[in-house]
């Protein structure tokens, strides 16, 4: 059980910033955003700023899924 | 001698007047009497009110006022309310129509969220090819949670429709001259139209020209807005349903009744007074006429020495809304009679498209059929 308890981020400089106190950072998967302000669609890792690679916008959108959705037409 | 007519000698028989009288609903300035019917056994001692297939055959009347192809009004004349407002409750909840029932969004990027569109895709009206809806087209059976949610759609009880649009800017329109969206964009409104109906199967039978295809009834039905850059892209399965199910299924957007009104002159209304009566009416429910010189010399009518005055008669009680104007009057207190006759039943049916209004009542008849030959088995078995 305590295994799964919250653990808080060490690393606090790294927290924003670009360059990371941690040599072996994992190559996370990358997620795709589109910016609120410019609409620009770029990809972000794990340790990444969250902002817009092209305006430095920070309120970003999950791209919808490409999955097909079902609902009930009621 | 017939054996009705030999029993007919023990009961007694009410006069015309009276049966007459037993049909007015009393409608008076603040209340409503003699709601219910009394025509059952054992209400008026001595009297037979048990029902008889001939007498009713010979009572009941149907007359149609108007029947255009979507909205039906036609009256029927001596039923009870039980029979009258089970063909109603007919009509709404229990004829079959054919709805969208599925919607399978690929992409929505319009500002209308997934579930809400899917609500407004499932209300639309279809049209199609008679036959093909009440023949060809059969029940959809929902497979239990788990099992594949395909393995009961078949041809004859699933149609496919598709919706994609995509809202791009129209090439040589100047946005500062221009700002009217439907001008400036390609599908900047997604109506009903743009739903495609793609046949499967055996519906390329009875679904494409010359037989009327699977379309929406009201092309104009506004979907969704969009702005350039927006897409939505979605296809979607019909099924057959009832009302009792969701109202979408619903073939009439109105089916209702009301009872005849009756408007009874007791005393004579005349001159200016005759004006402000008809007044207190809608259009066309009383008429002016002058008091001929019979009527002036007949003692007792209540018309001597008035010859060449207006009077107030009924013209037509069906276009009367029974607002009771007249009642809240001092000058016509005691000479005028407001009531409905209980037995006459002023149907209006307005079909959403599927049906005409007129075979929607003779289905909602058959139904009925159907459920009383049920009862009617059920019954049986119960006293065997």
């Amino acid at each position: 059980m305590s295994s799964e308890a919250y653990q808080p981020p060490t690393g606090g400089a790294s927290y924003g910033s670009g360059a990371t106190g941690n040599a072996t950072a994992v190559e996370g998967p990358s997620m795709r955003y589109i910016c609120s302000d410019c609409a620009n669609k770029f990809s972000i890792k794990k340790n990444d700023p969250i902002r817009c690679t092209e305006c430095g916008g920070r309120v970003l959108y999950k791209e919808r899924t490409k999955r097909m959705v079902q609902f009930e037409a009621r | 001698m017939p054996r009705h007519e030999q029993t007919m000698a023990f009961f007694v028989k009410p006069s015309a007047a009276e049966l007459e009288r037993r049909k007015i609903v009393g409608i008076n300035k603040e209340t409503v009497t003699d709601v219910t019917s009394t025509d059952f056994p054992g209400h008026y001692p001595g009297e037979d009110n048990s029902w008889d297939l001939e007498a009713f055959s010979q009572g009941f009347n149907v007359k149609f006022h108007n029947n255009s192809q979507f909205d039906a009004s036609f009256s029927l004349i001596g039923l009870d309310a039980s029979i009258a407002n089970a063909f109603r409750r007919i009509l709404i909840a229990e004829i079959p129509t054919l709805a969208i029932e599925n919607v399978f969004i690929e992409n929505n990027t319009s500002v209308i969220q997934d579930e809400v569109l899917s609500h407004r895709l499932g209300l639309i009206p279809f049209k199609g090819d008679k036959e093909g809806l009440l023949h060809f087209l059969k029940w959809f059976k929902k497979p239990p949670p788990g099992a594949d949610p395909y393995a009961n759609c078949f041809d004859f009880n699933t149609v496919q429709l598709e919706l994609s649009v995509e809202c791009t800017k129209k090439e040589g329109v100047d946005p500062n001259k221009e700002d009217d969206p439907a001008k400036l964009y390609n599908h900047a409104n997604v109506y009903a139209k743009d739903i495609v109906f793609t046949p499967m199967g055996q519906q390329e039978e009875y679904f494409t020209p010359p037989r009327q295809p699977i379309a929406p009834v009201n092309p104009d039905i506004l979907i969704a807005k969009m702005r350039p850059g927006q897409e939505i892209r979605l296809s979607m399965h019909m099924h057959k349903g009832v009302g009792s199910d969701h109202s979408k299924f619903s073939p009439v957007a109105t089916a209702s009744y009301r009872l005849l009104p009756t408007i009874e002159i007791i005393k004579p209304i005349l001159g200016a007074d005759a004006e402000n009566f008809q007044q207190c009416f809608p259009k066309g429910v009383i008429g002016i006429e002058r008091v001929t010189a019979e009527e002036a010399a007949r003692e007792g009518s209540g018309y001597e020495g008035h010859k060449g005055e207006k009077k107030a008669v009924v013209v037509d009680t069906m276009r009367d809304t029974v607002s009771r104007e007249c009642l809240r009057h001092k000058e016509f207190e005691g000479k005028v009679r407001l009531g409905r006759r209980r037995d006459h039943f002023i149907f209006s049916i307005e079909s959403t498209g599927q049906w005409d209004s007129d075979e929607l009542f003779l289905e909602a008849v058959k139904t009925l059929k159907v459920k009383c030959n049920k009862l009617e088995k059920q019954v049986v078995n119960m006293v065997r």
